[in-house]
């Protein structure tokens, strides 16, 4: 790290403040996905039979959603933005291709998000219940469509395929290949999915700790069984989908495996469990790992070679030191998630699953679990593909606006101190509402279903 | 492809979207960014919260302009983007840093008992700051980019090329309409004491629009021979001189409906008010982008990126506009009626 002390120029420095202003910002959206999801279950669970407890749920989970939607608003803005402030370079060869793609995430997504929103939010009283119904839907859906665009774009650069350059510009030539890219589909589910679980596991943290506290217990075990219904299903999924992610690393990105696993060699590759990278020496100072296993995971066979950064030249090499650490503290949290819920299936058949203090216990530990895997993951894959930004064509350094440094240290000063201080309450309040709980909110009048009266408050009654 | 769609034809369709989607931005997030502006001068809690009330269903759908806009320019545009930018690098910052504030404030005021100062503080600052910088960087465009144009054009000016009297003012002038445009935006849909403070503080922020359409009129000409030449030549300049007309026009209907039972012609004549501005500015500069160098041509995309985004523009952008104008009817109440209540 000592060398990069003397060269804190405005590429370094924009890729720092592109880093902390994404680490911040991917914890919204990702909490935004999952929840929408969660959202349309409990109000499809409340519609179809008008029990309370849902109906509380459902109001109290809208308005933590409303929180985490509005930090990512704000923070989303700054990323699209910071494109053009400190990754001009960029803008300028590869903007043709990027700027539509993420021209089609505002009109496919933001505008349907925000349009059903205000709906979502503010409209229990003014909207039928199907027409707030859909509007959740809308939002949900929204935030898919969200992802879409940006893993489309992400994957892009990491596996680019659809297009020609001339003159160091990047012009699309078939839109299909470009989005449908090799890593897409694959990255795309990988997100999805850590995105569902990351937020499973908050609500479930969140009911075990009322369980625990012997707070909201009807409220809190509906919760936690819904939980369970996502993550158990999805945690597998998400070994199976990230294995996959893991071979196309291996076909498009050799240098990136090699980084992650800190394989400096060419050869077999043993499943290191544990080691210190030593960048400049081109070798690990300590290593602990299962001979074989390495290969057996990413080529699938125990006998075939993996190729080592050594094959590199070291202005090639990704920083093995950050990303060997990055990847296992992933990958670990996939397979603490896959035991937990493990562990659920087995106390659900025991019908322990709401009374067992241990597991209520490491549930509440694990609520924030899903999102440091994510930033961990995101941070492989982007610290992964140095030196270049897209992959094998555009250097990192070549991609960077002429701003001095001066600027880009002051604007990252003030966004370290900002997103500190403003954040900061962010959560603050978000762990106010969680702990105030699903408080009393009056089941809405609803008048009419189309033109005939509701019997009673249920709008299940009037089916 | 066919050769009927003329690729210039396609260029000025994506330069027209990009100034639509800016000039919906202006005037939608200007109304709110507006509340915050006025937010310092209202009495109590109640007309604040009144205030925010009115917009917190539509800030968020206000702000996707903003990200549109960047996102058509940088698609139909890409070298005008990754010029204009790095030119502006602290006002957008500055601008990012407003909106942040201004945004989590709607989230947070509500959920702090008791109330705290701090997210008034916060939504006030945040609208100002935001506002102010976002003239700055108008100012810093109209007066004109330099770039460099070898190896590859890119931004070749300073870090502070963008800090002059002129940007300072444009930033004011911005201010100013902002606040008029929110101002008839409480006019129209507030109630009872709020709705006799927006009507008194109707002509001053009309006064300051008008000084501030003035002043950059003058100055615009006085600074480029060019947007002289564009304004002064004869006879073309008859063709632009309905612009300042209907300008004292819109103004004068904007004061005369003051003096009848609230409704929202005030709101439109202003958003008026601001489009033959922005038309202004638009014969000020067309066809350069960024000025003064760079033309929408040479800026453009290629065909293939055009021709991908024009079939989203032309489904998409009237579907977002009727579901826009079907979210402000849904949520068309008088603001002290309604509640914070998600």
């Amino acid at each position: 790290m000592l060398e990069s002390l003397q060269t804190f120029d405005a590429t370094l420095l924009s890729r720092i403040q592109f880093g902390f202003t994404i680490t911040f910002h991917i914890l919204f959206p990702a909490l935004s996905i999952g929840l929408a999801g969660f959202l349309v279950v409990l109000e499809a669970l409340w519609l179809r039979t008008g029990e309370e407890r849902y109906w509380r749920l459902l109001r109290f989970w809208t308005t933590v959603f409303a929180l985490s939607f509005g930090m990512g608003v704000v923070s989303g803005i700054v990323l699209a933005y910071q494109f053009g402030t400190n990754w001009s370079g960029l803008m300028a060869k590869a903007g043709q291709i990027l700027g539509p793609l993420l021209s089609y995430e505002t009109l496919t997504a933001f505008f349907l998000e925000a349009s059903f929103l205000g709906v979502l939010l503010f409209g229990w009283k003014r909207v039928s219940p199907r027409t707030h119904f859909i509007s959740t839907v809308m939002v949900a859906l929204g935030t898919c469509i969200s992802a879409f665009w940006i893993m489309a774009s992400n994957s892009w650069m990491q596996t680019p395929a659809g297009f020609t350059v001339r003159d160091g510009v990047f012009y699309p030539a078939d839109w299909w290949a470009i989005i449908f890219n090799p890593s897409f589909l694959v990255r795309y589910a990988h997100m999805l999915m850590a995105a569902y679980l990351a937020s499973a596991f908050v609500v479930a943290g969140v009911a075990a700790w009322y369980l625990l506290n012997n707070r909201f217990v009807p409220l809190a075990r509906p919760m936690l069984a819904l939980a369970f219904v996502m993550i158990v299903p999805l945690a597998p999924l998400q070994v199976i989908i990230g294995d996959m992610a893991g071979l196309i690393v291996r076909d498009y990105q050799p240098a990136k495996l090699a980084a992650m696993e800190a394989q400096w060699e060419t050869g077999v590759m043993p499943l290191r469990l544990f080691a210190i990278p030593n960048q400049q020496a081109a070798r690990n100072d300590f290593e602990i790992g299962i001979p074989k296993l390495g290969s057996l995971i990413t080529q699938h066979s125990f006998d075939a070679p993996v190729k080592g950064l050594r094959e590199f030249p070291p202005a090639e090499r990704p920083n093995a030191a950050i990303i060997f650490w990055t990847f296992r503290v992933m990958v670990g949290i996939g397979f603490l998630m896959l035991a937990i819920a493990l562990a659920a299936s087995v106390l659900a058949i025991k019908k322990r699953l709401f009374t067992s203090r241990w597991f209520l216990r490491a549930l509440t530990f694990a609520s924030p679990l899903g999102f440091v895997a994510i930033v961990a993951g995101w941070y492989t894959a982007e610290i992964g593909r140095q030196p270049y930004v897209i992959y094998g064509l555009l250097r990192t350094a070549d991609a960077v606006s002429p701003v001095t440094t001066g600027d880009v240290a002051l604007s990252l000063t003030s966004f370290v101190i900002f997103y500190s201080a403003v954040f900061g309450a962010g959560f603050w309040y978000l762990a106010r509402t969680i702990r105030s709980g699903p408080v009393e909110v009056a089941l809405p009048a609803v008048p009419v279903l189309g033109n005939r009266p509701l019997a009673g408050m249920s709008p299940a009654a009037a089916k | 492809m066919t050769t009927w769609i003329d690729a210039d034809w396609l260029t000025l369709f994506m330069a027209a979207m990009v100034a639509f989607a800016v000039g919906m931005y202006v005037v939608l997030d200007g109304f709110d960014l507006g509340l915050g502006i006025l937010f310092p001068f209202a009495d109590d809690d109640d007309q604040r919260d009144q205030m925010m009330n009115s917009i917190a269903p539509f800030w968020d759908g206000n702000e996707t302009w903003l990200v549109f806009g960047g996102a058509i320019l940088l698609s139909a545009f890409p070298l005008a983007f990754s010029i204009i930018l790095p030119a502006v690098y602290l006002p957008i910052t500055l601008m990012l840093l407003g909106l942040i504030l201004r945004g989590v404030a709607f989230e947070f005021r509500f959920k702090h008992h008791p109330r705290v100062r701090i997210w008034d503080i916060a939504f006030a600052a945040g609208s100002i700051i935001a506002a102010f910088a976002q003239g700055v960087v108008l100012g810093a465009f109209v007066q004109g980019i330099e770039i460099r144009s070898a190896p590859s054009y890119q931004y070749g000016g300073g870090q502070w090329d963008w800090l002059t009297a002129f940007s300072m003012m444009t930033g004011v002038a911005l201010l100013c309409g902002y606040a008029l445009l929110g101002n008839t935006w409480l006019f129209w849909r507030s109630l009872g004491t709020l709705q006799q403070k927006a009507k008194a503080w109707m002509p001053v922020l009309l006064i300051g629009m008008l000084a501030a359409i003035g002043a950059i009129s003058v100055w615009t000409p006085l600074m480029s021979p060019a947007i002289a030449a564009r304004w002064f030549d004869f006879p073309r300049a008859f063709a632009f001189a309905p612009v300042p007309l209907l300008t004292v026009a819109c103004a004068w209907g904007a004061y005369r409906a003051l003096q009848k039972a609230p409704s929202v012609v005030p709101f439109m004549l202003c958003i008026g008010l601001f489009f033959l501005g922005y038309s202004g500015l638009a014969i000020s500069i067309f066809p350069s982008l960024p000025p003064p160098s760079l033309t929408l041509f040479e800026a453009a995309a290629s065909r293939q990126s055009q021709l991908f985004l024009l079939p989203g523009l032309i489904v998409l952008v009237p579907l977002i506009l009727i579901h826009t104008w079907f979210n402000y009817r849904v949520f068309h109440v008088k603001t002290d009626e309604d509640s914070y209540g998600h």
